[in-house]
């Protein structure tokens, strides 16, 4: 392993570690964002009351509420770097970009995934949808992908407002569009899975693959950018 | 006598106005500089220019033997600057604050207990949360931080602010015992009576240039 890479690897693990320790000692995803994701779910029950239609919409209104709560960890995850200067002062330390990126990126997903696990249980009763053996599968799948692409889109942008006047609209209006990909493709391999509206589990793979493609385009756009853009 | 920093006739410009305007400025290992002037003088610039954070538009430049006008980044390893915030995580304890800088650069657990003992924050404080810690005590904890960093030029900006009496005679201890340990240390402030006492040369900056130096 080259000097840099071990510098990245151990950047990425301080980086991760220190930031769910920081989420292990708020507990800001158990205490406000899993109750707000909890709220969203229980208002689109409400606002769709009918049983046939909630189990025909249930892997959209998962992934929406599963996109809302992400707008908040994000930018929780990036409030702690700037409340004293830290994310300045990691930039001032030469601290390895990359690493920073991997590392933030890997804390926002394990959160995330977190929460997915949580709505899913919540659509499951709420929403009364019966997926098969295969479904749950293919439904852990979409997650994992889909987290992964969430991951690094979230980090990516939630540096970029870090340092920007405003940035509690700002994120919304830039990240919500970007994500919109991820939203299509992870609703309709949920929908495969869940067997909304009469679709069969095998369509839901394409559209995982599409997911992968997608982590994969923002993994290496952040690993290029995030560096240049906490410099600015 | 080893030069950790050469400047000369620098010229660095922020959003269009030149901050600096061709600073020439020698520091040796072991020195303590002050830099000194009134408000919006350079002193900030002079610091983020040695910190590889400014980039040179005229002039050359150098710290601890790297370029800053092809290299300034590589710099920034070596370097420890504080300005007015501390860097520090709020939510974490003095401890993990600390143990979190020595991770990125791979400092041992020996590293950390030494740097918290030198700046008198372990014992009772190191499981204390940052945010709830005095401004002296945070500013303490950011020094420790510095430490396990292993920077070897300390660029501080206004490190007095904001410490009481107490706190201010415990920062010029921690200040001589890293020179004397090897640190060199630049402070900017334009509060002198006490850097003045501290400071092995004063430097004055008035209007992005050095008026003039005093031992």
């Amino acid at each position: 392993m080259t000097s840099r890479m071990q510098t990245v690897r151990r950047v990425s693990l301080a980086v991760v570690r220190k930031d769910l320790r920081i989420e292990w000692s708020s507990k800001v995803l158990l205490n406000q964002v899993a109750p707000f994701s909890l709220v969203i779910m229980i208002m689109f029950a409400f606002a769709l009351d009918n049983e046939g239609i909630l189990q025909r919409v249930a892997p959209g209104l998962v992934w929406l509420a599963t996109l809302f709560s992400m707008l908040v960890i994000v930018q929780r995850s990036f409030a702690v770097e700037t409340a004293d200067g830290a994310l300045d002062a990691l930039r001032v330390a030469g601290t390895e970009p990359l690493g920073i990126f991997i590392g933030k990126s890997l804390a926002l997903m394990v959160q995330l995934l977190a929460l997915e696990l949580m709505l899913l249980a919540i659509a499951l009763v709420l929403y009364a949808v019966e997926p098969t053996a295969m479904g749950y599968a293919e439904t852990f799948a979409t997650m994992l992908i889909a987290t992964i692409g969430l991951g690094f889109v979230g980090t990516l942008y939630g540096g970029l407002g870090a340092g920007a006047r405003g940035r509690e609209t700002l994120l919304p209006l830039l990240l919500l569009p970007a994500v919109a990909p991820v939203l299509i493709g992870a609703t309709r391999a949920t929908e495969a899975a869940f067997g909304s509206g009469g679709a069969q589990s095998s369509e839901g793979w394409p559209w995982i693959g599409l997911l992968a493609v997608f982590a994969g385009v923002f993994g290496a756009v952040g690993a290029l950018a995030f560096g240049p853009m906490i410099e600015e | 006598m080893e030069t950790v920093v050469e400047l000369s006739g620098v010229v660095a410009v922020l959003s269009n106005f030149p901050a600096l305007a061709g600073i020439d400025l020698v520091v040796h290992r072991g020195e303590i500089v002050l830099l000194h002037g009134p408000n919006g003088a350079g002193k900030t610039s002079v610091l983020r220019v040695c910190a590889g954070l400014l980039p040179i538009e005229r002039g050359e430049g150098s710290v601890m033997g790297v370029n800053l006008r092809t290299h300034r980044e590589s710099v920034r390893e070596q370097v420890g600057l504080l300005g007015h915030s501390n860097g520090l995580y709020l939510e974490l304890t003095v401890t993990q604050n600390v143990s979190f800088w020595a991770s990125t650069v791979g400092a041992t657990e020996q590293e950390v207990a030494l740097a918290m003992q030198r700046m008198k924050i372990d014992g009772r404080l190191a499981h204390v949360k940052a945010s709830q810690l005095s401004a002296g005590q945070r500013r303490r904890c950011a020094l420790a931080s510095l430490i396990v960093r292993r920077a070897s030029l300390w660029l501080l900006d206004e490190p007095h602010a904001g410490l009481d009496t107490a706190g201010q005679d415990e920062l010029d201890a921690i200040l001589q015992s890293a020179v004397s340990s090897g640190a060199t240390v630049v402070l900017a402030s334009h509060e002198t009576q006490r850097s003045r006492l501290l400071a092995t040369r004063v430097v004055k900056v008035d209007g992005g240039l050095i008026s003039g130096s005093e031992s």
